[in-house]
């Protein structure tokens, strides 16, 4: 196909520049310049989508992002697609692929068609009305059937290959919109030596201007002030252009965030480059020049393709050198139809008929169209229009004070409306300032701010190039005052008005303020004539009425009940008609309706976008200890543990070259460890250095334990409440010095326990001379645990008596191994005779590799987190996060014995003096044995005293620990079960979902209960 | 995302920050003294006004410092922010960030 | 005891960004090294004790926020009112703690050993502060950040120390486990600029 609907000259796109591209499989060809809608318009295709609900054919309504129809699929391969672009912000790149959606088998014949049949039946709330009974069916049935067919494009079911990057940057004033606005605001803003950042999600920047064939500024053509302005701000070092970019959102703190989209209309993609790149500005001030939309009139049949915004065919006729088609008839309630009709004229194109909705027609642009012959008929509405795939006819009728006469169709293959301009108060209304309702304007338009942000030009209902661009000046002059001056995001009350500073002279046709809101009357079946308010949504002023009838009053209950406005162009198009409609069926004035709130995003944003880099292995942190890759090369299972890669067991090829399972593999560790010797890496753990004259008396505060007696040189396991009286976190802590603590935490609650010691340190005891210091990161742990552990280590280590006498059970000395300097401590979490090797993190590995190597005489075995769990749990130690949930005392978790009782205060310790908190039926910590010993009972199962008690059964407590143990030959469970241990020796069950497992409550030590083993 | 004046470290975005609750209230000095009720209303009562909020903020990652701050829970927008230990500002409740 | 420490093989020192660095690409706009190995400390205190502490050092500790001072190849970061970093590149750290404990006995104030806790990046070159505001949201303009300014801050979502030496030239500190996920967003961030 040809370009047959370009018109001879002009525009500017780039007619040295043809490409091609294929919409829906067929090829057509289009120019640099082009977006996907003008090209296809300039090829006289206008079918371009099936609408939401009932599937009626679609053509494209306007030029711009408001655009609710032309929604396509655009793809570079099966993982680069994306759904839900719109054709007219779709920039055309040679070998281009668009499909349409939401059809099927094709465009031209849709099965989903039916639809628009049954369309009586399928009124609004019909979902609600619907679907109620049989009372199962929605979740089987119903639901299933709505969702295939809603929706509008699919999303690709590959992981998205394309790079997306964010970037954070600040700036003294961000312009939002390059129209004449915005740019003067820019240009304002960059003299006065501001950082300015001007964006504009179209391609080219220059918003209406663009448009404009015949307007003047400053003497020159529009298109040549533009591109000498443009010239002007690039030349600028403190001046940022940012085109093809949205500024979708508008957050607290003037945060705006902006979508680039850097490489979608690139027919090769430069390598490195990201698809699309988040700018969050941070801007000392900004200035939103975001222009108005053209919106359409509520008349029968105004959906047809072929039917379009009179400014938005303006467009494509002065802009992309696109006629909309050959006869247009157009349709207006104010002058912006005439100025259309005019434009269109000299493009080529045959104006059958104005009707202008006013009974006064006057002026200077209907007058000129009226010189120019064309036929201007006054009080006179659109009262349908007919045709299958394209308007092919409009029925034209007089319609006085709501009385519609008799009707004349006239053919036509284009009709064009205007229902007058809306400013676009998306991104205001975002800041949460508030709109007010403007009589003379008829519109909302910015009222009192909360953000430090000013709106100028026509999106604060503004009009007349020349004011626009005066408007525009002052505001950005203002904003870059302003910002001179910032000290706090805080707004501290609305901007002053700004006075235009300088004369910008510009001529340009004046439309005025004039307009229509709601639905215009027609006199056919209100029954029958589908008069569209919301396209995306298939909302029509029917479907709006009977919400009024059936008693909606609030706007917002009107917008929730149809659903108009809620689709992905958030009522651009729709809003203000829906008002007009509902103010009139209720009798009520518009500002007494008042306006639902605009959220994010302006338009729709892709997921990519938000992700930014934070995808696969760097989603998160994965924090790795420095003997991580050793264990990963000796081909180690790893857990998640916060954002930790701990090593969870080390499986070892077997019998006939089988790898061990998991099960295999633990019970050979933990019979190592216990037969033997076996090493662990416990870097993870947290560290905390304490040190000042007051560490002991903080250490009192802040632990259950008393730690003024502690001798340097011994080691304390510590119990840590929240103030309520709950076990917060543990771990075992080492007196370095007088006024020095080595303090170990759990490997999650490191960063949480420091920042509560911290709390407490520096809000309620800033007077005690103690600091703390996270030495996480600064320690490597090797856990040598095992009877053959003092063996393994004593030829590595320097400086320290290893000897029985000399370093027992629960100490800590400072020596060296294999030259580096260490704290060792005699500790274990085994129950067997054990040390912990704590060396700089830098030598970690290598120190690890030699405890190794030393440690091969006796068969050393490295253990995973599975088996460190086993064994702890053979012993009854418990693990915070495990065994308690928050609600444990230290006496629930058998920690009793931690608790110092002569101790005057400590974080917690008021708490634990309530009654509740010694009530003999709170749940204890106790074992548990299943009655067949092979039966491993599932963590987190609930306990019961009797499974066929009455519903609901009495939950006595739940599983939080259960393994098989290797070395006692069978299942062992740790468990929370009320008054459980004056529970001892009874028996209780766990009841599945099949059969109920029997147990008995032991006491909560499997193994070597008096602890013999622990000096080796 | 707040921009958060640490009294140390200057504006700053809020992800460097940590909310801390409600500000000026202390621990008593001697929590044995009080009844299960008084004990109580320490832990968990606080004053949720609509308005001017006293709270605590601590810089995380930053200097570390817990700090106050007066936020209007209205309009989100501070206004002020003080070091721990000196008193609350005299400050009207009417609102700061939004005129 | 069979054999002693002393007669095995000194054992090297490891650093988690050596397989990343050494991969590394050459992008002329922005740079990435690895810093070496240096001696750091944790200097915490009252202000008694601030003084003696900095003259140890060879170093006075900064009074004003978020900045650093330097001599003789020594930093002195100022991490919070109470709170500095002295950093040694390619030094041991005990003679210093020693001397500084003996400049400061009595006086309260703590002081701890880090050296190992952190490793350096260098990211330097005309698009570093592009590079860095992809996951930090610092204003990094002179104006704002000037040489000599230092900070925690974050870097996606790890804590970072960073440090301006120049113009273009920054240095982040970061905690050993978090420094190959910082390393790999720089990595990407840079991506564009090759």
């Amino acid at each position: 196909m040809t370009n047959r609907f370009r018109t001879a000259s002009g525009g500017r796109i780039d007619r040295a520049a043809p490409l091609s591209f294929r919409f829906d499989g067929q090829t057509f060809s289009g120019f640099k310049g082009d977006t996907l809608a003008s090209a296809l318009i300039a090829n006289g295709v206008h079918l371009v989508g099936r609408s939401f609900k009932y599937h009626r054919p679609r053509g494209l309504l306007s030029a711009g992002s408001d655009e609710p129809n032309a929604l396509v699929n655009v793809a570079r391969d099966a993982a680069r697609a994306a759904p839900n672009l719109r054709a007219t912000q779709v920039e055309v790149y040679e070998g281009l692929k668009a499909e349409s959606q939401n059809r099927w088998p094709s465009l031209a014949f849709d099965a989903g068609a039916v639809n628009d049949l049954a369309s009586p039946f399928l009124p609004s709330g019909f979902y609600y009305k619907t679907f109620m009974w049989p009372a199962g069916a929605w979740k089987r049935f119903y639901e299933p059937k709505i969702r295939a067919m809603a929706g509008l494009g699919v999303a690709p079911t590959l992981p998205d290959p394309d790079r997306y990057t964010q970037n954070h940057v600040h700036c003294d004033v961000l312009v939002v919109g390059a129209g004449p606005a915005g740019l003067a605001a820019a240009l304002a803003a960059a003299e006065s030596g501001a950082r300015v950042i001007l964006c504009d999600e179209q391609a080219e920047l220059g918003g209406s201007l663009l448009s404009e064939t015949t307007a003047t500024i400053e003497g020159q053509p529009a298109a040549d002030w533009l591109a000498a302005t443009l010239a002007t701000l690039a030349g600028k070092d403190n001046v940022t252009l940012l085109p093809r970019t949205t500024a979708f959102g508008y957050y607290p703190h003037n945060l705006v965030a902006l979508a680039e989209r850097v490489t979608e209309h690139l027919a090769v993609p430069g390598a490195g480059l990201p698809r699309e790149r988040l700018w969050q500005v941070r801007a000392k001030e900004v200035v939103l020049a975001a222009g108005a939309l053209e919106r359409p009139l509520v008349f029968p049949e105004n959906d047809r393709p072929g039917v379009l915004l009179a400014d938005s065919g303006r467009t494509y006729a002065n802009r992309y050198g696109a006629k909309v088609g050959e006869r247009a008839v157009i349709f207006t309630a104010c002058d912006a139809g005439y100025r259309t009709a005019l434009d269109l004229k000299a493009a080529g194109v045959t104006i059958v008929a104005v009707a202008d909705l006013r009974t006064e027609v006057s002026g200077e642009l209907p007058a000129r169209a009226l010189a120019a012959g064309i036929d201007v008929r006054p009080s006179t509405v659109l009262v349908g229009t007919k045709g299958r795939l394209r308007v092919s006819s409009a029925q034209f009728a007089k319609a006085r004070n709501g009385e519609v006469g008799p009707t004349e169709t006239i053919a036509c293959d284009t009709v064009l409306m205007s229902g007058g301009f809306t400013p676009s108060v998306h991104l205001f209304s975002q800041s949460r300032g508030k709109l007010v309702w403007d009589g003379a304007a008829g519109a909302y338009l910015p009222g009192t701010s909360v953000e430090r942000e000013r709106s100028a030009g026509s999106c604060r209902g503004v009009y007349g190039l020349q004011r626009v661009l005066e408007d525009g000046y002052a505001q950005g002059e203002a904003a870059a005052r302003a910002a001179a001056t910032f000290t706090s995001p805080a707004r501290g009350a609305t901007p002053a008005p700004a006075t235009p500073s300088r004369t910008i002279p510009a001529s340009a046709d004046d439309l005025g303020t004039a307009g229509f809101i709601g639905a215009t009357p027609h006199g056919r079946n209100p029954a029958l004539a589908k008069a569209f308010v919301d396209w995306q949504n298939d909302v029509t002023s029917k479907d709006i009425l009977l919400a009024t009838r059936e008693g909606f009053r609030s706007i917002e209950h009107v917008k929730r009940y149809t659903t108009t406005g809620m689709a992905t162009d958030q009522g651009k198009t729709s809003n203000m008609n829906t008002l007009g409609i509902v103010s009139e069926a209720l009798d009520t004035p518009v500002p007494k309706i008042g306006l639902t709130t605009f959220r994010p995003p302006f338009t729709p944003t892709t997921f990519g976008l938000f992700a930014g880099a934070a995808r696969g292995d760097v989603f998160d942190p994965l924090r790795k200890t420095a003997i991580h890759d050793w264990a990963a090369e000796q081909g180690a299972a790893f857990e998640d543990v916060g954002n930790w890669k701990r090593a969870l067991y080390f499986p070892r090829a077997g019998a006939g070259g089988r790898m061990e399972d998991m099960h295999a593999a633990v019970a050979r560790e933990c019979k190592a460890v216990r037969a033997s010797v076996g090493m662990f890496d416990a870097s993870t753990l947290g560290k905390i250095e304490i040190v000042g004259p007051d560490a002991a008396e903080f250490m009192n505060r802040m632990y259950t334990n008393a730690w003024a007696k502690l001798e340097p040189g011994r080691l304390r396991y510590g119990v840590m409440l929240r103030e309520d009286g709950f076990v917060m976190d543990d771990g075992v802590v080492g007196r370095m010095a007088s006024d020095r603590f080595h303090v170990t935490t759990t490997t999650g609650g490191a960063p949480r326990v420091l920042a509560h010691m911290e709390d407490y340190l520096q809000t309620e005891w800033p007077d005690l001379d103690v600091w703390l210091t996270s030495t996480t990161e600064q320690w490597s742990v090797i856990a040598v645990q095992g009877p053959k552990a003092r063996e393994v280590i004593a030829p590595l280590i320097e400086g320290i008596d290893l000897s029985k006498e000399g370093f027992p059970h629960m100490c800590v000395r400072e020596g060296t191994i294999l030259g580096v300097p260490t704290r060792l401590f005699s500790v274990s979490f085994t129950g067997e005779l054990g040390f912990e090797i704590n060396v700089p993190s830098a030598y970690g590995r290598a120190v690890w590799e030699a405890v190794h190597a030393a440690g091969e005489r006796f068969g050393i075995t490295p253990y995973g987190t599975e088996t460190m769990h086993v064994l702890r749990a053979e012993k009854g130690y418990i693990i915070v996060g495990q065994e308690t949930d928050g609600t444990a005392t230290p006496d629930d978790a058998n920690l009793g014995w931690a608790v110092g009782k002569a101790k005057k205060d400590f974080v917690g310790k008021r708490s634990l003096a309530r009654a509740a908190m010694s009530a003999p039926d709170r749940r204890q910590l106790v074992g548990l044995k299943t009655t067949d010993p092979a039966v491993v009972l599932e963590e987190g199962a609930q306990i019961v005293a009797d499974p066929s008690a009455p519903v609901p059964v009495p939950m006595l407590g739940f599983v939080t620990s259960s393994y098989h143990s290797a070395v006692l030959g069978r299942s062992i469970a740790l468990a929370m079960v009320k008054g459980g241990r004056a529970r001892i020796g009874t028996k209780l069950m766990v009841p599945m979902p099949t059969h109920a497992i029997e147990v008995e409550v032991v006491e909560p030590v499997f193994y070597d209960p008096k602890g013999d083993r622990l000096n080796g | 995302m707040l921009i958060i004046t640490c009294p140390w470290c200057g504006a700053r975005p809020e992800v460097e920050f940590r909310y801390g609750g409600e500000a000026h209230i202390a621990r008593p000095a001697d929590p044995s003294a009080l009844t299960d009720q008084e004990w109580a209303d320490f832990l968990y009562n606080r004053t949720n006004p609509k308005g001017l909020h006293a709270e605590r903020w601590r810089h995380m990652h930053g200097c570390g410092r817990y700090f106050n701050a007066l936020r209007d829970t209205v309009s989100d927008f501070f206004v002020t922010t003080y070091k721990a230990g000196e008193p609350r500002p005299d400050i009207d409740g009417s609102s700061g960030g939004n005129p | 005891m069979v054999e002693s420490a002393s007669m095995t093989t000194p054992l090297t020192p490891a650093n988690p960004l050596h397989v990343l660095a050494a991969a590394s690409r050459d992008v002329a706009a922005v740079r990435l090294a690895a810093l070496a190995p240096a001696a750091r400390l944790v200097f915490r205190g009252r202000e008694a004790a601030i003084g003696p502490a900095g003259e140890a050092f060879g170093v006075p500790l900064p009074r004003e926020a978020c900045r650093f001072n330097t001599a003789g190849g020594r930093f002195a970061f100022w991490l919070g009112p109470d709170e500095w970093l002295l950093l040694v590149p390619n030094a041991e750290a005990a003679p210093l703690f020693t001397a500084i404990e003996a400049a400061t006995t009595g006086l309260p104030h703590a002081l701890v050993d880090v050296s190992e806790r952190s490793v350096g990046i260098e990211v330097a070159g005309e698009k570093a502060a592009f590079v860095l505001n992809q996951g930090n949201p610092l204003d990094l303009s002179l104006a704002a950040f000037p040489i000599g300014m230092c900070t925690r801050t974050v870097f996606h979502k790890a804590e970072i120390l960073l440090v301006r030496h120049a113009p273009d030239v920054f240095h982040l500190d970061v905690w050993r486990s978090f420094a190959p996920y910082v390393w790999e967003l720089l990595e990407d961030a840079r991506r564009e600029l090759a």
